[in-house]
């Protein structure tokens, strides 16, 4: 174990372990007080920054924050690292680390960034983010591309695409139905049509599934489906013959938060063969979706890793990419806000949690989302969604989540208006993914700039749509 | 502009063809647009939802007002305060931990009963001003014969607080009457929480609720005293709450958890 030290101020800092000496170099962050990790002073946090800056990359390969004889989310991320994509980056510092960063990102040089992804542990993209201001983590996850496809293909430059989430209290059919026109009126859903099942049956599942599917079915979108139920449940309907595009999982960065969540490694490879299998794809054979969000770990008791020592909750949130991206997923994204102000506790905290994970979720290789949002006890509103969807929009983000009227009622949280996106789309000159976005102007949605319409109720296109839902 | 009165449903006249979409669900569709944006009475009504519920949450729990209600409710029980170990509710909301252990120095009278009942402002104070006494009034009609302790009102309280304070009171089954965290459309909503052989260190596992005691919108007191009084037999009858008494199902009236 080595001890590291800074002397700042005329005082020596002391960091007693590498998981020590990641958590006081965070940002702050109420989950991280919580946890009783956080730097007790700013002046201990940049103590911890500049000692952090200088720990070789490659010592994350040797020394690790969860036991690998205790963890399967270490054994796979080491068992996996490539070398070779790792060889660029293999004699930097994390501080020479974020300068190699930047100056590949002024450089334009995708191919470099996005090359690394297999050869980067989830400990080394958590650490160089924590050494990078806001506006790094945009230059840089602007630079790095990742491009997944089923029927939609996403990731694209010049793209933002959005999750239509259609919930409804009851699952009520109509309900569900009403929602998904709204969004697709609007130009939603080239990400994914992904209802949160308010009852995680098999049978509610497979209504729901085969609901979506057939409007996509009806109107021929290039677009997939999905029911965010727990996946042995989306295994029972898969069993069942329901048309599965995606299955889902929530993860965590510990082999004890995944077993709060009910899932194995197996599980999930299981589960990605079994829809694969279906080849349900077009453009792609993408066939998973993940969840994520920092503090899932400690809120399950699960953000414990060597000699019983706290970690962080944003490095346990890059060990959960860890875990989605051996899966090949089409979506990944935190859902940065919903999880109360215990673990991030105002717009300050949120914005910059939903940068961080963007940012280290892409270099680590995934195709990156994020569910801008908030509940009522944070201290958070509009502007700052606002402020992060603009922001992650300029970042090149994958997609965005995005309910009627910011107003979720089933969950009982705001998240991104369907008018959202189309302000961020607009505001940055961003287009819906490009097999959607032709079947918008084939289904005259679009005016001749090609900016999705405003329609009156007793437009053709609205008609044709809102036939379905009689 | 005018703020329209109570819930924002945006119900239209039916030779609206989006009043299709808008009678179809209590989701905010088909609210229209301005340029990219919303219109600015969608706008306001959405910032109005948002004030209610964030208020409701930084609303002191006033001790004064459940006391008059109870007395209104005609509840004779006396009414004691305990504080969690939040000073305040800017701690509180970012330290659940604090918010579930009593206050250095809180006294509490020992004794022998079958229930003790603790309303705690949680994350709506608002909720145990309004729904509290009415719903410990209709508990109490229904339950001749119980030995109860007096009543507990808690300040920066999380539902395991009650464990300590039902076991400091020698109860055998604590009910936590709790604030529900606010709603776009649901300020008010009270939660009520059962546990058998209180004391520190119950899981949530082994507790049972009842969600979204809100007349008239949501359960009136009486269906939300019917379920609880079932929950407290059983539970009583059974030596256990949570889980176990969920698997009993088959008693209780549905919906409980």
């Amino acid at each position: 174990m080595t001890i590291r030290r800074t002397t700042l101020g005329g005082h020596t800092h002391e960091f007693p372990s590498l998981s020590d000496l990641l958590a006081k170099a965070t940002p702050a962050r109420s989950g991280d007080v919580l946890a009783g990790v956080a730097a007790e002073s700013q002046e201990q946090r940049v103590a911890a920054q500049y000692a952090l800056a200088d720990v070789p990359l490659a010592t994350f390969l040797t020394e690790q924050v969860v036991g690998y004889d205790e963890d399967d989310v270490t054994r796979l991320i080491l068992d996996t690292h490539d070398a070779a994509a790792f060889a660029p980056v293999a004699s930097l510092t994390v501080g020479g680390f974020r300068e190699w960063l930047l100056v590949r990102a002024a450089e334009r040089d995708e191919a470099a960034i996005s090359g690394l992804a297999r050869g980067l542990t989830p400990e080394m993209v958590a650490a160089v983010s924590k050494l990078m201001r806001n506006a790094d983590l945009v230059a840089v996850a602007r630079r790095t591309r990742v491009v997944t496809g089923l029927r939609s293909t996403l990731g694209l430059p010049g793209r933002l695409a959005s999750r239509l989430q259609p919930n409804h209290p009851t699952d009520d059919a109509v309900g569900v139905t009403a929602s998904i026109l709204d969004g697709l009126l609007h130009g939603s859903g080239d990400a994914v049509i992904g209802i949160n099942p308010a009852t995680d049956s098999p049978a509610q599942t497979i209504a729901l599934l085969e609901l979506v599917d057939a409007v996509i079915s009806r109107y021929e979108i290039p677009t997939q489906s999905c029911v965010l139920a727990h996946v042995t449940t989306t295994l029972r309907a898969l069993e069942a013959g329901a048309p599965v595009d995606l299955v889902f999982q929530s993860v965590a960065g510990t082999q004890a938060g995944n077993r709060g969540f009910g899932v194995t490694l197996d599980l999930l490879t299981e589960a990605r063969a079994a829809a694969l299998e279906l080849g349900r794809g077009t453009v792609g054979r993408n066939v998973t979706y993940f969840e994520t969000g920092q503090g899932s770990a400690l809120s399950a008791d699960a953000h414990h890793g060597v000699d019983g020592r706290a970690v962080d909750q944003q490095t346990l949130e890059c060990r959960a990419y860890g875990v989605a991206r051996h899966f090949d997923p089409l979506l990944v994204n935190t859902v940065v806000g919903f999880i109360g102000p215990e673990y991030l506790y105002d717009g300050k905290q949120v914005v910059r949690a939903g940068l961080e994970d963007h940012f280290c979720g892409k270099l680590l290789g995934l195709p990156m989302g994020v569910d801008v949002c908030y509940t009522n006890h944070t201290d958070v509103d509009g502007d700052d969604t606002d402020t992060l969807t603009l922001l992650l929009g300029a970042a090149g983000c994958s997609f965005v989540i995005a309910v009627p009227g910011s107003d979720d009622v089933m969950l009982h949280y705001q998240s991104l208006s369907f008018q959202d996106v189309l302000t961020a789309r607009a505001v940055l000159d961003l287009r819906p993914a490009p097999e959607f976005e032709a079947w918008l102007a084939r289904m005259d949605l679009l005016d001749d700039a090609g900016r999705v319409r405003e329609l009156a109720a007793d437009a053709p296109a609205a008609r044709a749509l809102l036939a379905a839902a009689r | 502009m005018t703020a329209p009165e109570g819930h924002v449903g945006h119900h239209g006249p039916a030779d609206d063809p989006w009043s299709l979409l808008r009678n179809a669900t209590r989701a905010r569709v088909a609210l229209g647009r301005a340029g990219d944006g919303l219109p600015t009475a969608r706008e306001l009504e959405f910032r109005a939802a948002h004030a209610v519920a964030r208020d409701a949450v930084h609303t002191p729990l006033d001790a004064d007002r459940v006391r008059a209600a109870l007395a209104d409710a005609g509840v004779d029980l006396p009414l004691l305060e305990v504080h969690s170990q939040a000073p305040d509710r800017e701690t509180y909301l970012q330290r659940p931990d604090l918010g579930r252990r009593p206050a250095d120095g809180t006294r509490l009278p020992a004794g022998e009963h079958d229930l003790a009942l603790v309303l705690a402002d949680g994350l709506s104070p608002r909720a145990v001003h309004e729904h509290a006494a009415g719903t410990v009034a209709a508990v109490l009609e229904r339950l001749p014969g119980w030995s109860v302790a007096p009543l507990v009102l808690a300040h920066q309280a999380r539902v395991a607080l009650g464990d300590p304070v039902g076991e400091a009171l020698g109860a055998r089954i604590v009910v936590v009457l709790v604030g529900e965290r606010p709603g776009l459309s649901s300020a008010d909503s009270l939660g009520l929480y059962l546990t058998h052989d209180p004391r520190p260190g119950r899981a949530d596992s082994e507790r049972n609720c009842i969600s979204n005691v809100r007349p008239p919108h949501g359960l009136s007191y009486a269906q939300a005293a019917d379920t609880l009084v079932a929950l407290l037999q059983a539970s009583r009858r059974l030596g256990a709450s949570g889980v176990v008494l969920k698997d009993e199902g088959a008693a209780l009236p549905p919906g409980v958890g």
